[in-house]
């Protein structure tokens, strides 16, 4: 996407925005920072934007809103949908934001290009659907779509719920992304197999906090888990099965307002399908309570926060069986 | 020196592993590097690293102190540690290895840490020289030479054959015990060694430039405005601390069963906040200051207290990993290092 | 059990005694009913309750009691409230002595002290201050300000009132903050109350209490032409080990653990500010 740099010094020029919430450069190609940028000296050293700006900009708008004057954010599509959810929560003022929604056609994942084998990584470039990647060993090549971020691979949507402006075009719904398709194979083991996959995968858990701390879902002032005076508060595995519980509520807390922003998954530092577990909730919510999508809209209810008459009962849960529960 | 086909690898590894524990990179379920036990079969991983460090087999994750038990007015304390038996880890890179050394200036000092004592007496290292090193890696800056590991052994590999030297008394024993082993292989480790170093000089890194930062220079960093820029984004997880190699910071905690009290160490994360609140107050209130207390104790406050040598072997996990970005490479040039000093 | 560092040993508190309606001093000997350990003035020592925590606390007790070490402790947290409601006769363990201690056998020999307190900052003066009664021909003139914020307040007022206040040369100067109907003594806060008092430069000062006095007396010493040289002060940080490796209790390079919990205001100065 060209012109968000340019965007970002006009909106400053203009007054429109006292700051700006972007992506630093790195060190290298890929390695961007989220950042805040006051003056148009800051965008031009530092801003840059790119297919490897895969952070999701939206937390950083609770602080953000807390500023005086005007912040103006680019928001990709998913990152748009967490904004919304964060205004239904009041966690942040729409006044506070002038929202520049960027059109966005995937990330890029460092760690994809690494697993593909690729080392000491200096240059990128796009040639179509191929990355042209130079290294200090050579020139190497990849596609595009095999370095995509997990949660680019199986996004959602293109749509950009919510924007003041708007750079590139507005882009639907991708009901072909095949994002439940992992969520329903492990529905189909059993739940032996399924146990055993998840304790494999959880048993890597360094209890890091990444996927809670960049979760735009998870703003509470105190975590229960961080809440000494509740004696909850825990900070490594003490017998083997807390890390479980940690997700697990983690993901029971958050669900209908999850907006499956894949963030989670991103900062796993241990490659730990996290999202898997929001999409399992996101997919029954939706059979449950119908088809219901967080930070679509300011309106609706989330379905775990409403009640309705008509709502499933309890019980349903036992009467679908343990092969697909 | 000694020297082994490759071919042979299996066999070494199930000879040393007859006798001990023997751990060594393999691919995890996400196809990540990590120290794992041999088992016959077991491939080593070919990542130029593991994610986790080699740390964890010297000061795990977790570890119990000891048990207690409280009866009316009484306590009973009792043993909950398990005997260390003798192990061996295969395929720690340089940078790992010299962070042994850093850990042993912490936890060896008087009064010694016996938990860590008794991994590192039990514990045989044997490294392995890089071929290949990563953009982020810049263990050069640290005096570290990634052709030339340290450790109880060193190790070289090429498509063909391992090269085997031992360094230690340790590694002379291991090496005594492994028939398998042959004479030679000196040429074939110096020309990789020579080819390396010449792939060194062409790092992103190799110039990375550390004498703004080192012992002494609190009052130059402490007040500087950019650590409000630099740690602005952070997003306050314990990422980089526990990749990190040299971070060893830990909590005391205990787990109440209701019938016995399990006390055990655990890391922490000077990036948490919790990490220095007490009921009277919190020395380090913001981002800011949990962010500036990681970089200074590595680059100004270890230096300081042990001759100058850095908390850091830059091993570049914290760059990979990360999920913002943020590092000591980009501290360290923010701070007026580097070639291309912001 | 094998011998560590983090591993404590089991220690019996023989009395508890109620000193102010948050302040209690605990008499603790080790099992075998002798001292636990010997200790220098101004050293700490972990305690802890299996299943409520542990902490790090002041010794109370001057090294000169040879039966036992005794801490006055405020009832502000999970250890200290357990501790609170707790009765003599149970077991708790401890580990220690830790920290650096005053300069008692060197810098303070031959000088004349004054000791200024604030609340429970008297508990790790209190420790010097009876070590130095004890070998009271090594030093020169002692004065000791202590405020609270009422009569109620003042930690071990039985002692001070029957023992300190009854030696020759040794200056007790008690206030508290606001008046009473029963006190007939000073009342201000203790930073004034310094200035009012006017002392001589020549003194070393040891000073303990909250950071707000801290540093209001400090600023009235200076006007009274003290230099930081000459003022000593012991700090508290949140603490794990003790032992100078969990990480977390340092000031710049320093660990309060194990460079302090005693520093000179002069040394303090060329730490960061970050306490």
């Amino acid at each position: 996407m060209q012109g968000v740099k340019e965007k970002a010094l006009e909106l400053l020029a203009s007054g429109k925005a006292q700051r700006v919430l972007g992506w630093k450069t790195g060190e290298f190609f890929y390695d961007l920072t989220p950042g805040v940028f006051e003056s148009a000296e800051e965008v031009e050293r530092e801003f840059e934007y790119g297919v490897f700006a895969g952070a999701n900009l939206s937390k950083y708008c609770i602080a953000e809103s807390k500023k005086d004057g005007v912040t103006a954010v680019f928001l990709k599509p998913c990152d748009a949908y967490s904004f919304v959810q964060l205004l239904k929560e009041y966690k942040v003022k729409r006044e506070k934001f002038y929202i520049v929604g960027v059109q966005c056609d995937g990330m890029c994942d460092m760690e994809k290009i690494r697993a593909a084998g690729i080392s000491g990584a200096t240059a990128v470039s796009e040639d179509g659907d191929t990355l042209k990647i130079s290294t200090i060993y050579g020139e190497e090549t990849m596609k595009k779509s095999d370095a995509l971020l997990l949660k680019c691979k199986t996004c959602k949507s293109k749509k950009l719920v919510i924007f003041d402006e708007l750079l590139g075009e507005q882009g639907e719904d991708c009901p072909e992304s095949h994002r439940f398709d992992e969520v329903e194979r492990l529905e189909r083991l059993s739940p032996e197999e399924r146990f055993s996959f998840w304790r494999g995968e959880l048993s890597r858990c360094i209890r890091c906090n990444a996927c809670r701390n960049v979760c735009p879902a998870c703003t509470c002032e105190t975590c229960v888990f961080d809440n000494h005076n509740l004696g909850t508060d825990n900070k490594a595995a003490a017998s083997d099965f807390e890390e479980n519980f940690f997700h697990i509520i983690r993901a029971f807390h958050v669900t209908s307002r999850c907006t499956d922003c894949g963030e989670c998954s991103r900062v796993c530092p241990q490659h730990i399908p996290l999202h898997l577990l929001n999409r399992k909730f996101i997919k029954d919510t939706n059979e449950l309570y119908g088809a219901y999508q967080a930070g679509a809209d300011l309106e609706s209810r989330p379905p775990l926060m409403d009640f309705r008459k008509d709502d499933c009962e309890p019980s349903v849960v036992y009467e679908r069986g343990g092969a697909k529960g | 020196m000694k020297k082994l086909a490759l071919k042979e690898l299996e066999s070494l590894f199930a000879a040393i592993a007859a006798q001990q524990t023997l751990y060594l990179p393999q691919d995890d379920a996400a196809g990540q590097a990590q120290f794992a036990a041999w088992k016959e079969g077991a491939a080593r991983s070919r990542r130029l690293n593991t994610a986790r460090s080699a740390k964890d087999l010297f000061f795990p994750q977790v570890e119990n102190l000891a048990g207690f038990k409280r009866e009316g007015k009484s306590i009973e304390i009792f043993e909950t540690r398990e005997d260390v038996r003798p192990f061996t880890v295969f395929g720690v890179r340089a940078c790992d290895a010299r962070s042994f050394e850093i850990l042993d200036k912490v936890f060896l000092k008087a009064p010694v840490d016996t938990f860590y004592a008794s991994r590192r007496e039990m514990g045989t290292v044997i490294t392995l020289a890089c071929t290949k090193p990563d953009e982020t890696c810049f263990c050069r800056s640290f005096g570290i030479d990634p052709a030339n590991p340290a450790g109880d052994v060193s190790c070289w590999m090429d498509e063909e054959t391992l090269y085997w030297q031992a360094n230690t008394a340790k590694g002379e024993t291991l090496t005594s015990e492994l028939p398998m082993l042959e004479d030679g292989g000196e040429e074939a480790v110096k020309a990789q060694q020579e080819k390396l170093h010449v792939i060194l000089e062409k790092l992103p890194l190799a110039q990375l430039d550390l004498s703004k930062v080192g012992a002494g220079e609190t009052e130059a960093l402490f007040n500087r405005p950019e650590w409000k820029s630099l740690s602005e984004s952070c997003l306050g997880c314990g990422t980089c601390t526990f990749v990190c190699p040299t971070c060893q910071c830990y909590d005391v905690q205990e787990f109440n069963t209701g019938k016995t009290v399990r006390r055990f160490r655990c890391w922490d994360s000077c990036m948490y906040s919790d990490f220095t609140k007490m009921s009277a107050g919190q020395p380090r209130p913001t981002q800011l200051e949990r962010f500036r207390q990681r970089f200074m104790h590595k680059l100004v406050y270890f230096p300081d207290n042990n001759d100058g040598q850095f908390g850091c072997v830059g091993c570049g996990r914290c760059l990979q990993k990360c999920p913002i970005h943020m590092n000591i490479v980009k501290v360290i040039k923010t701070m007026g290092g580097g070639d291309d000093a912001k | 059990m094998r011998n560590d560092p983090l591993i404590p040993k089991l220690a019996v508190v023989t009395d508890i005694r109620v000193d102010t309606p948050d302040v209690k001093t605990f008499r603790v000997v080790g099992l075998s009913g002798k001292k636990p350990f010997e200790h220098i003035p101004g050293q700490c020592a972990m305690l802890s309750v299996p299943g409520v925590g542990e902490a790090l606390f002041s010794i109370t007790s001057s090294p000169t009691e040879e039966a036992f070490v005794e801490f006055s402790i405020k009832k502000c947290g999970c250890v200290t409230n357990w501790l609170h409601d707790m009765e003599p006769g149970q077991e708790i363990t401890i580990r220690g002595p830790y920290g650096n201690g005053f300069p008692v056998d060197t810098a303070f020999a031959g000088k004349d002290l004054l000791f200024i307190a604030g609340g429970i900052g008297l508990a790790p003066l209190h420790s010097v201050i009876n070590y130095c009664r004890y070998y009271r021909s090594r030093y020169g003139k002692i004065d000791i300000v202590y405020g609270s914020r009422s009569m109620e307040d003042l930690v071990d007022y039985p002692e001070i009132e029957n023992v300190w206040c009854k030696e020759d040369g040794i200056n007790v100067h008690l206030t508290i903050d606001r008046e009473q109907p029963e006190w007939s003594g000073h009342v201000g806060f203790v930073p004034n109350y310094v200035k009012e008092l006017g002392f001589t430069t020549d003194k070393t000062v040891v000073m303990c209490g909250p950071p707000i006095m801290i540093k209001f007396t400090l600023a009235g010493l200076m006007e009274l032409g003290f230099a930081r040289e000459q003022v000593y002060t012991t700090m508290e940080l949140k603490m794990k080990c003790a032992l100078g490796k969990c990480g977390r209790c340092n000031i710049g390079n320093k660990y309060v653990c194990k460079d302090g919990p005693v520093f000179r205001f002069d040394q303090l100065d060329e730490l960061p500010d970050e306490y």
